[in-house]
């Protein structure tokens, strides 16, 4: 029987220089918006690929919760291996949290019946760092974060990984399957597309999925599904650093001044 | 649902620093948001914590004999779900350490909890939990509320409170709880090996770059910068991840702790909270970067908004 992995992927937001809060004063203002696939999400992507190249017989699906945008990162999923890809979406979903998201994601894991689940650690826009996890806890499946290791066969009942703690220790444990994993940075070296594998995967379908096609409702989703809301969003005071203007040179001299005073009063 | 609940966290038969910190931010919180201050810990004998944790503000430490002493995801779910039924806490502090990440998101979830990660802040407000924490990567400040949720989860940053001191006189309650069924099993540890013959913890001179220089070509640049001003060269993850400069030389949570650094210049790193935890407390901090909005501006005592290729090349002509 083939083995299937799900891999949830993230469309992440990062600012426009000059970005402005929005007139509500809860969140930025879309228009200072630009969009990228999650850097985690190459990495845990990377790694089912190479799995499915290991050989056996292994399907890799990209499931994102996102609006329309969104098809941009499933599409350089599809171009870097990914077998097919889905998109779930529904208006109401605008403004859930991690908790929200990831109770959208177990539903759809419930309908895919993957034999494994991988997501990022965290997402570069607003780190959470649990959405992987929280949806193993709805599900009620083994989980296991921060992977940066991990030795699996197709059909095996267990996988051996290697978590990574604090301060370069890293710690090596065995895990039952069916699994959640939320995979770090360095795993691996995800690949770059080729022009080919993205003229292909500019023809791929993408599979749309919808809140009632889950079996969800309105409430579940949201900022009603949320365990928080967003009160207030606002650009912190800059911190305590003082800018060395002027020119390249004089800035430069303006350094290289500071280090020689510290080497001075080291020396 | 009243009172305060902090999960201390110990590693390696050692107590987390980060947990006296969290006791100390709960701590702040009693008067307004109420007390009693509760502390619990997991662990096959988690009495041998109890002493260290006999801290200022301090009303019950509850110990829950679990686990083999190294942490697996499913015997803390089980352990700390249990004392939150047992003592019905309106707020509940877990640090926002790779341990949690590991559970703390499944508690919220099966307990249908209010919760927000990376906390660096806890007010009471009007009757409420208000909890910030940062957003698109640390740009934004975000204000969280947790509308109808009887109780709050956070997981809080680590050196946002200073570790708690003095002493108390706590109740000391051993809580019995049921055996969890346990899919994860933990293994030997293994440090990060050392290909590299620097220690990042002893410099007291540091240049570090970050993913901002670009491309592999460009690190030979940067070297003969940091040898000809004589700093200990370190980096930022990306480039150690891409094998650009050794492991050993990466500075951050995961990486070295810039222990005895005294300037330490940052050039095209953006200020990831990872990678603030092993420099930020360094006295002069120095950024280099093209975007003035970098949050890395926020650590440091002197900014240079500009481009580093550039900027390294005209400091070289000062050495
Ligand atoms: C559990 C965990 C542990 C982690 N541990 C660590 C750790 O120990 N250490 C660590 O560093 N990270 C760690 N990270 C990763 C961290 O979250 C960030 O991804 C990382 O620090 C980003 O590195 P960076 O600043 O070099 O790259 P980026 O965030 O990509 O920033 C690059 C910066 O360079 C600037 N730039 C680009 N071009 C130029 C130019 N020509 N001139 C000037 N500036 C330029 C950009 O404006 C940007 O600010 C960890 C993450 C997790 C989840
Ligand atoms: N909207 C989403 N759609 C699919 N996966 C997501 C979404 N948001 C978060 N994830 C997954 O959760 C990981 C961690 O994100 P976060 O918990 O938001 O920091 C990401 O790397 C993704 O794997």
């Amino acid at each position: 029987m083939a083995t299937k992995i799900l891999v949830a992927v993230k469309q992440v937001t990062a600012l426009d220089e000059d970005f402005e809060i929005r007139a509500d004063g809860r969140d930025v203002d879309a228009d200072f918006f630009l969009r990228d696939l999650n850097e985690w999400d190459d990495f845990s992507l990377e790694e089912a690929v190479k799995i499915k190249e290991a050989g056996g017989e292994v399907e890799v699906v990209v499931v994102t919760v996102g609006p329309e945008e969104a098809d941009e990162s499933l599409r350089k999923c599809l171009a870097k291996g990914a077998d097919r890809a889905i998109r779930i979406w529904d208006e109401a979903m605008e403004g859930s949290d991690s908790q929200a998201i990831a109770r959208v994601l177990a539903a759809a894991v419930q309908q895919q019946n993957p034999d494994l689940v991988f997501a990022g650690v965290q997402s570069s826009d607003h780190s959470f760092a649990s959405t992987g996890i929280a949806l193993a806890g709805l599900l009620n499946w083994p989980h296991a974060a921060v992977v940066n290791q991990f030795e699996f066969s197709p059909g095996a009942t267990q996988a051996v990984i290697r978590r990574e703690l604090e301060g370069g220790v890293l710690q090596m444990m065995s895990i039952d399957l069916p699994a959640v994993l939320s995979i770090q940075l360095g795993i691996n070296t995800p690949r770059y597309a080729s022009l080919r594998t993205i003229k292909q995967a500019a023809a791929k379908p993408i599979e749309q999925v919808g809140l009632s096609d889950l079996g969800l409702s309105a409430t579940d989703v949201g900022e009603a599904g949320s365990a928080s809301r967003v009160r207030r969003m606002y650009i912190p005071e800059k911190g305590r650093a003082e800018m060395i203007e002027g020119s390249l040179a004089e800035q430069a001299a303006k350094l290289a001044a500071i280090i020689k005073e510290f080497k001075g009063a080291s020396a | 649902m009243s009172g305060i609940l902090v999960i201390a966290e110990h590693r390696r038969g050692e107590l987390r620093p980060v947990s006296l910190e969290l006791i100390a931010g709960a701590e702040s919180l009693k008067a307004s948001g109420g007390g009693p201050l509760t502390v619990a810990l997991v662990g096959p004998a988690p009495d041998v914590f109890v002493n260290a944790l006999k801290v200022a503000g301090v009303d019950e430490i509850i110990t829950v004999a679990a686990g083999t002493g190294d942490f697996d995801p499913d015997t803390q779910a089980a352990a700390v779900s249990a004392v939150i039924a047992a003592r019905s806490p309106s707020l509940v502090l877990i640090p926002h350490s790779v341990d949690a990440f590991g559970y703390a998101a499944v508690l919220a979830a099966q307990g249908g909890y209010g919760f927000a990660t990376d906390v660096f802040k806890i007010e009471f407000d009007q009757g409420s939990w208000v909890a910030t924490r940062g957003g698109y990567g640390q740009k934004v400040n975000v204000e969280l509320d947790f509308p109808a949720k009887a109780v709050v989860l956070l997981t809080v940053r680590a050196a946002v409170y200073k570790p708690a001191e003095g002493s108390s006189n706590p109740t000391v309650t051993a809580l019995p709880v049921p055996g969890a069924s346990v899919h994860v099993r933990p293994g030997e540890y293994v440090e990060m090996s050392q290909a590299d013959d620097v220690d990042m913890t002893a410099a007291e001179f540091i240049m570090s770059i970050g993913r901002g220089i670009g491309e592999e070509a460009r690190i030979p640049q940067f070297r003969e910068l940091a040898d000809a001003m004589g700093a200990t060269l370190g980096c930022s993850r990306p480039i150690a991840d891409s094998g650009w400069l050794p492991k050993s030389r990466q500075v951050g949570q995961s990486g070295k702790t810039a222990s005895a650094c005294k300037l330490y210049i940052a050039m095209g790193i953006s200020g990831a909270i990872q990678h603030l935890a092993g420099m930020k407390h360094v006295s002069t901090i120095v950024a280099v970067n093209a975007d003035p909005g970098a949050s890395i501006f926020s650590v440091a005592k002197y900014g240079i908004v500009g481009d580093i290729m550039e900027f390294g090349e005209e400091l070289k002509t000062h050495f």
